[in-house]
């Protein structure tokens, strides 16, 4: 048998947060490290992943299987496509960063006892490193069960990662901000707890149907796939939407959907910048992965009866979510609410059915992830400075701390899909994409780039440029640590801005899979060029016609 | 040589990499290096230029495939240049300006201490421009026409300290933005309709397709050319960004960026050529914005928004020019040119009177200029004479072109076109003898500097100290030279262009031509203009050159009013888009916390209510809970019973 | 005599604990009267298997023996230690495990 490197790559971080959590109370600084070799290994193996699969290779590769519990047909089966290999790749990145940016954010505070059980370090650090274990285990599950398991399981870490670490009060209350952290940490869990809660339903009626048709009931996903393409398993139309709707409820409010948003924010604003991130680019993406992985293979008649709603779900999003973004006073629930926006746009390019928008989806979560991060976590450095995160306590940043201030305009301008910059590219799919079959569509979502230029530049303004305010005048500029964390996304924005080739190539037969399970085709352009190669357009010699018209081929 | 071609993006670019992350240790000498790097483009372009020349008229383009770019599916985008006759024109037009333009900064801002990241962002913006002019691609000129828009909002912000000016650059990007969604619309439909975006393959096979479609095409394209090129109706940017320093002014909102709308039509001739409606939009926002920015022109008392109305309605000549057709696209690109010229020298100059000036920019504050400034005077004069359409300088041999081709189009059309466009070199000779008058000539009413805190527009770096009053004095040579150079341009480009026809059958083989049925013989055409200029300057003279200007300026006609507030515009928009913007966000804002946050708060407080209610049936003795017990089993009892008995 | 005469007599018995439970606060005399019920309810087995002619009641009412008794063994000491923390047997004094 060969090596499991699938359950390695999830078992590490799991590991990890386990050896963290045993760093005695004393040793607080030593938790950090230990975590973030912990995060390092399982970038290695995620890169032995990368190298190790073959684009062109099978369905799912270094898959794994055991019989779990046989009376249920359950397995553990693990196995990864196009799209996984990117996402792990992009979770086993964004950590290592995460951890280095709130470095000190869980330090005890200044003053306060020394307690020989009390250790929130070993718990932060550990807290995330779980949350990576079953992140990465839920891009490997190809077994529904396996799925749902970790799918939920992330709550708990999630919800303790949330309610227990904060900003400092800066200008707040202490008790405020306890309260409401306490808040955000409770309606995040009720949301995604009510979705998973109706996803289980949805679970057990899947096995149901499947026990009926094949006699054993399976949680397969190759199976159940398989057994529709054969004709074996034969789902009730109606049977197949309520299934539908009961795996995109969950993931609808993980992504999160309109109108089932407002979690995003709450959670977002209270918790700390790295756990935001943690939150929007990594835990987030479960939920619109889930949606292509499981949405669209199981149940493919149910997806394209549901397409329109949905299509006009993402687009309110869209609109929505930067609207909002433009009236926030707070800089962490603005770039929530812009979070909000991408996250349509991603949907929107899900169930586009085309390949542009699939895996311009695929690129944008990767890319959505990378660009939040950088934005969110450069805020995250200016508000810990200030200690406040309202837009107006700030001014004129520019000028004391002109580092802080290019990198988070770098940062804005990959939030709002500068061409040369990786969102560019992916956002650029996705309109193609959604347009070439909803024209509509696509013009609507469009819009969302204008809007996009109006919350990020006046984002820039109100903080950056202007007359230096009093109390941001003898703000530092970003230290070596901070600086660590930021040039490396901004180096992997601009390269796969420009040369997102070894991206596309992952991703786009993972792609053409899932649209064949599905059974749609892109829309053929109406008037196809049959040479695509280059050759050289030169005007019709004047008195051809004489209205002036010109153009022909030489 | 196609190699080369990659080259001429990479020079700029990579200045642009080593300025901005170099760090202090380039503070000494960047401005140097930035300088040097544009050159080599410049030289560069010249090569390639000296190679284009050498080979015949119909395999002069060169083609250069860098990498694939963005492979997904049938989407295909390549990182790929094409340099022919028209690129080749902007090449040198862009690396030969911008490398003046860089010179002189030299000198402008040598007194900023930020002027290494400032000579980054120049070359920012010619990498920028530069990859817009040589893509062969839409998807990929769209990466250089959003890269110009970002370096102009770094540029337009530079003094980021005042509000003002940090304003104008958002205002700048965002209007901007709306002209790239017609972009990238336009780019989308390219895809479905053709199932590519790449010029060679489009264009030829533009008139297959519906012509629907094409004016489609047509109309998104022409949306983006008008942010970029401030046309009406998304022209408000353009007053605003004079906000920026005055190189910034002469190269990228005079010179190059703003010209790119008329490169974007004239590329896409194909397009329009097939879509009529499409090109009667352009012909229809060339002319009324030509008027218009000529009006604003001759309201403004700032200088630099006086040019800035002017290269409006002289971008407007060049819509307008393109947007005819066959019969206009090689006249508007010259006049392009002729204007990169005079444009860029008549911001220079006025960026030199400036800096003798203190930086004052009201033109009732100069007066009697000529005597302290000779250079300046010479050089903006000849930009003057040349932008007027004196005859034999450049403007006049690019413009008379496009008053004749506007004639040519024949009907109604054709006169309506021809006479605006003839109104608007009237306008032209007004405004301009306006500056030039209140500049140079009469008496001085210079005042004493002001006080630096209470006048933010003051430009940082210049030693002023209030209540000084200015001594003017000529610019140091990095100064003068690029406007002599440029001063050069404007006389003769236009008579060099002519000169056998050369530009028209340089750019012939690349956008076509045809000779339009003029009602008018060129002659008529001719002698029109000189009549309408003469017409424009004698009135200037009565009102400026008789009379002495007064120091704060007269309320003025209702129309003169509504100039200066540029015709309404910022006011329009702050009605129609700002302000209920601003109460549809707010109004959001509030909706998404009272409605959609509070229909699940409501839920929950609900279910919190009932409990408590609840909760008070828990007293804690324990005789009521016995009660409740015998009470719910003779409940169940009695239920059983009367189940039993029915 | 007629058996369902015990019936009643188990009725009134019960009756009478029920009433002690709900009306009386101390905590032994409410213990006893909860024996009581219980002991109603034996009765009542008793009788049952005396009409039904089997076992089974009277086996049912020496499993309630067994389990009252255990029940007073726990419920004194719980008594007691609560006598000896608030100096009283009311019941009512303990109530403080309400939310």
């Amino acid at each position: 048998m060969s090596f499991p490197l699938l359950t390695a790559t999830a078992a590490v971080p799991a590991l990890g947060a386990v050896a963290t959590a045993a760093v005695p109370a004393a040793r607080r600084a030593a938790a950090k490290w230990v975590a973030l070799a912990f995060s390092l290994v399982t970038l290695a193996l995620a890169a032995v992943i990368l190298v190790r699969f073959d684009p062109d290779g099978g369905r799912f590769q270094l898959t794994e299987s055991h019989a779990w519990i046989k009376d249920f047909g359950v397995r553990y089966e693990l196995g990864v496509d196009g799209i996984a290999v990117a996402l792990i790749a992009l979770t086993a990145v964004l950590i290592p960063f995460i951890i280095l940016a709130g470095w000190h954010d869980a330090d005890p505070l200044e003053g306060a006892r020394p307690n020989r059980r009390w250790r929130p370090t070993q718990g932060f650090f550990a807290l995330i490193l779980l949350v990576e274990a079953m992140v990465v285990i839920s891009f490997e599950a190809t077994d529904v069960f396996v799925f749902y398991i970790f799918f939920e399981a992330m709550l708990i870490p999630m919800y303790f990662l949330i309610g227990g670490f904060g900003d400092r009060a800066g200008e707040r209350s202490e008790e405020e901000t306890a309260t409401q952290r306490s808040y955000a940490a409770v309606k995040f869990l009720l949301y995604n707890l009510a979705g998973g809660l109706i996803m289980l339903a949805a679970v057990v009626g899947l096995y149901a149907v499947t026990a009926d048709d094949l006699g054993t009931g399976t949680f397969s996903l190759q199976q159940i796939v398989d057994a529709r393409a054969s004709g074996q398993l034969d789902m009730a139309a109606s049977t197949e939407r309520l299934l539908f709707l009961g795996f995109f409820f969950a993931f609808a409010v993980k992504a999160p959907l309109w109108p089932l948003h407002t979690w995003l924010p709450n959670a977002m604003g209270e918790s700390t910048s790295p756990v935001a991130v943690l939150i929007t680019a990594v835990v987030d993406k479960v939920g619109t992965f889930a949606m292509l992985r499981f949405c669209l293979q199981l149940f493919p008649e149910a997806s394209k009866w549901a397409t329109p709603v949905i299509l006009v779900l993402a687009l309110i999003s869209i609109i929505y979510g930067a609207l909002l973004a433009i009236g926030q006073r707070d800089i962490k629930r603005l770039i929530a609410y812009a979070s909000i926006s991408h996250f349509g746009f991603i949907i929107l390019g899900i169930f586009a059915m085309t390949t542009q928008g699939q895996g311009g989806a695929t690129l944008y979560m990767v890319n959505h992830g990378i660009s939040t991060a950088a934005l969110m976590l450069v805020a995250g450095f200016l508000i810990t400075r200030r200690g406040s995160r309202l837009i107006a306590d700030y001014g004129g940043v520019q000028k004391v701390a002109p580092v802080l201030a290019g990198t988070f305009l770098i940062g804005g301008l990959a939030t709002l899909s500068l061409p040369g910059l990786a969102p560019f590219i992916s956002e650029f799919l996705v309109l193609v994409g959604a347009f070439a079959r909803y024209p509509v569509a696509g013009v609507i979502a469009t819009l969302g780039i204008v809007l996009a230029a109006l919350y990020v530049l006046i984002l820039y303004q109100r903080t950056m440029t202007g007359p230096v305010k009093e109390e941001v005048r003898s703000m530092p500029d970003l230290r070596p640590r901070e600086l660590l964390v930021v040039a490396p996304l901004i180096a992997l924005l601009l390269f796969l801005g420009v040369y997102p080739k070894p991206l596309t190539a992952i991703v786009n037969p993972a792609v053409d899979h899932t649209l064949s399970v599905v059974d749609e085709k892109d829309p053929k352009p109406d008037h196809p060029v049959t040479d695509a190669g280059w050759f050289h357009y030169s005007p019709k010699p004047e008195g051809a016609s004489h209205d002036g018209a010109s153009g022909g081929a030489k | 040589m196609e190699n080369l071609i990659g080259l001429l993006v990479a020079a700029p670019l990579l200045g642009a990499a080593v300025l901005l992350c170099g760090g202090r240790r380039l503070d000494r000498t960047g401005h140097y290096l930035g300088t040097v790097l544009a050159g080599a483009s410049f030289v560069i372009g010249a090569v390639l230029f000296a190679d284009m020349l050498g080979r015949g008229e119909h395999d002069r383009a060169l083609h250069s495939q860098v990498f694939s770019w963005i492979p997904v599916g049938g989407f295909r985008a390549d990182v790929a240049f094409q340099l022919d006759q028209l690129s080749m024109t902007f090449v040198l037009l862009i690396s030969g300006v911008g490398t003046l333009i860089h010179i002189y900064s030299i000198g402008y801002m040598e007194h900023d201490e930020r002027r290494r990241r400032f000579f980054g962002y120049l070359n920012l913006f010619l990498a920028a421009m530069l990859l817009l002019v040589l893509a062969d691609n839409y998807l990929l000129l769209y990466v250089g026409w959003e890269g110009v828009g970002l370096a102009s909002y770094l540029l337009i912000g530079f003094w980021q300290h005042k509000p003002s000016a940090a304003t104008a650059a958002k205002k700048a990007f965002i209007v901007n933005r709306v002209g790239d969604m017609g972009l990238s619309i336009a780019i989308m439909l390219m895809f479905t309709t053709f199932g590519t975006f790449a010029f060679a393959p489009v264009l030829a096979n533009a008139e297959d397709a519906s012509e629907g479609k094409l004016t489609a095409i047509g109309l998104m394209l022409l949306l983006a050319a008008c942010g970029k090129s401030a046309q009406v109706p998304l022209q408000s940017w353009l007053g605003d960004a004079m906000e920026g320093p005055t190189p910034v002014s002469a190269l990228i909102h005079a010179a190059t960026m703003v010209t790119a709308g008329v490169y974007l039509i004239t590329r896409s001739g194909a397009i329009f050529n097939a879509a009529p409606d499409a090109q009667a939009a352009v012909v229809a926002v060339g002319a009324v914005t030509l008027l218009f920015g000529a009006i604003v022109g001759c309201a403004k008392d700032d200088i630099k928004k006086a040019l800035a109305g002017s290269t409006m309605s002289q971008i407007g000549y060049m819509i307008l020019a393109a947007g005819l057709g066959p019969v206009g696209y090689v006249f508007a690109i010259m006049h392009l040119v002729t204007h990169g010229f005079f444009k860029a020298g008549l911001f220079l100059g006025a960026g030199s009177v400036m800096h003798g000036m203190n930086d004052e920019v009201d033109m009732r504050k100069y007066g009697g200029l000529r005597k302290y400034m000779p250079v300046t005077f010479v050089t903006f004069g000849l930009g003057y004479l040349a932008i007027i359409g004196f005859p034999g300088l450049s403007g006049f041999w690019s413009k008379d072109k496009i008053i004749e081709a506007a004639f040519a189009k024949g009907g109604t059309e054709g006169w309506i076109l021809g006479g605006a466009a003839l109104l608007g070199a009237a306008i032209t000779a007004y405004y301009m003898t306006r500056v030039m008058l209140m500049t140079f000539f009469g008496e001085k009413r210079w005042e004493p500097a002001p006080d630096p805190d209470k006048a933010p527009s003051v430009e940082p770096g210049i030693e002023v100290r209030p209540g000084e009053m200015p001594h003017p004095h000529e610019s140091p040579k990095s100064m003068t030279i690029p406007m002599v150079v440029l001063a050069f341009g404007s006389v003769f480009a236009g008579g060099l262009f002519s000169l056998n026809d050369a530009f028209l059958k340089w750019l012939e083989p690349v956008t076509g031509h045809s000779h339009g049925h003029s009602p008018l013989s060129a002659a008529t055409v001719t002698a029109g203009t000189m009549v309408v200029l003469a017409i424009g300057v004698a009135l200037a003279w009565a009102q400026y050159g008789r009379k002495p200007v007064p120091r704060t300026a007269p309320r003025g006609s209702l129309l003169t009013r509504a100039a200066r507030r540029d015709l309404l515009q910022d006011d329009f928009n702050h009605v129609a888009l700002v302000q209920p913007g601003r109460y549809l966000t707010r109004g959001l804002v509030y909706v998404d916390h009272k409605l959609v946050d509070g229909v699940v708060n409501g839920t929950a407080a609900g279910v919190g209510g009932l409990s408590g209610r609840l909760r008070k049936l828990q007293n804690g003795y324990a005789r009521t809970y016995a009660v409740s017990m015998f009470g719910g089993t003779a409940v169940l009892i009695a239920a059983t019973l009367l189940m039993r008995a029915v | 005599m007629n058996p369902v005469n015990y019936l009643y007599l188990a009725a009134l018995l019960f009756t009478i604990g029920a009433a002690g439970v709900v009306i009386r606060r101390n905590a032994i005399v409410l213990f006893m009267c909860v024996e009581l019920m219980l002991n109603a309810c034996n009765l009542a087995f008793v009788t049952f298997s005396r009409l039904h002619g089997n076992l089974d009641g009277q086996i049912i009412a020496f499993f309630t023996m067994v389990v009252a008794a255990a029940e007073v063994v726990v419920g004194l000491a719980i008594i007691v230690t609560v006598f000896r923390s608030r100096h009283s047997a009311s019941v009512d004094d303990a109530s403080l495990m309400k939310l």
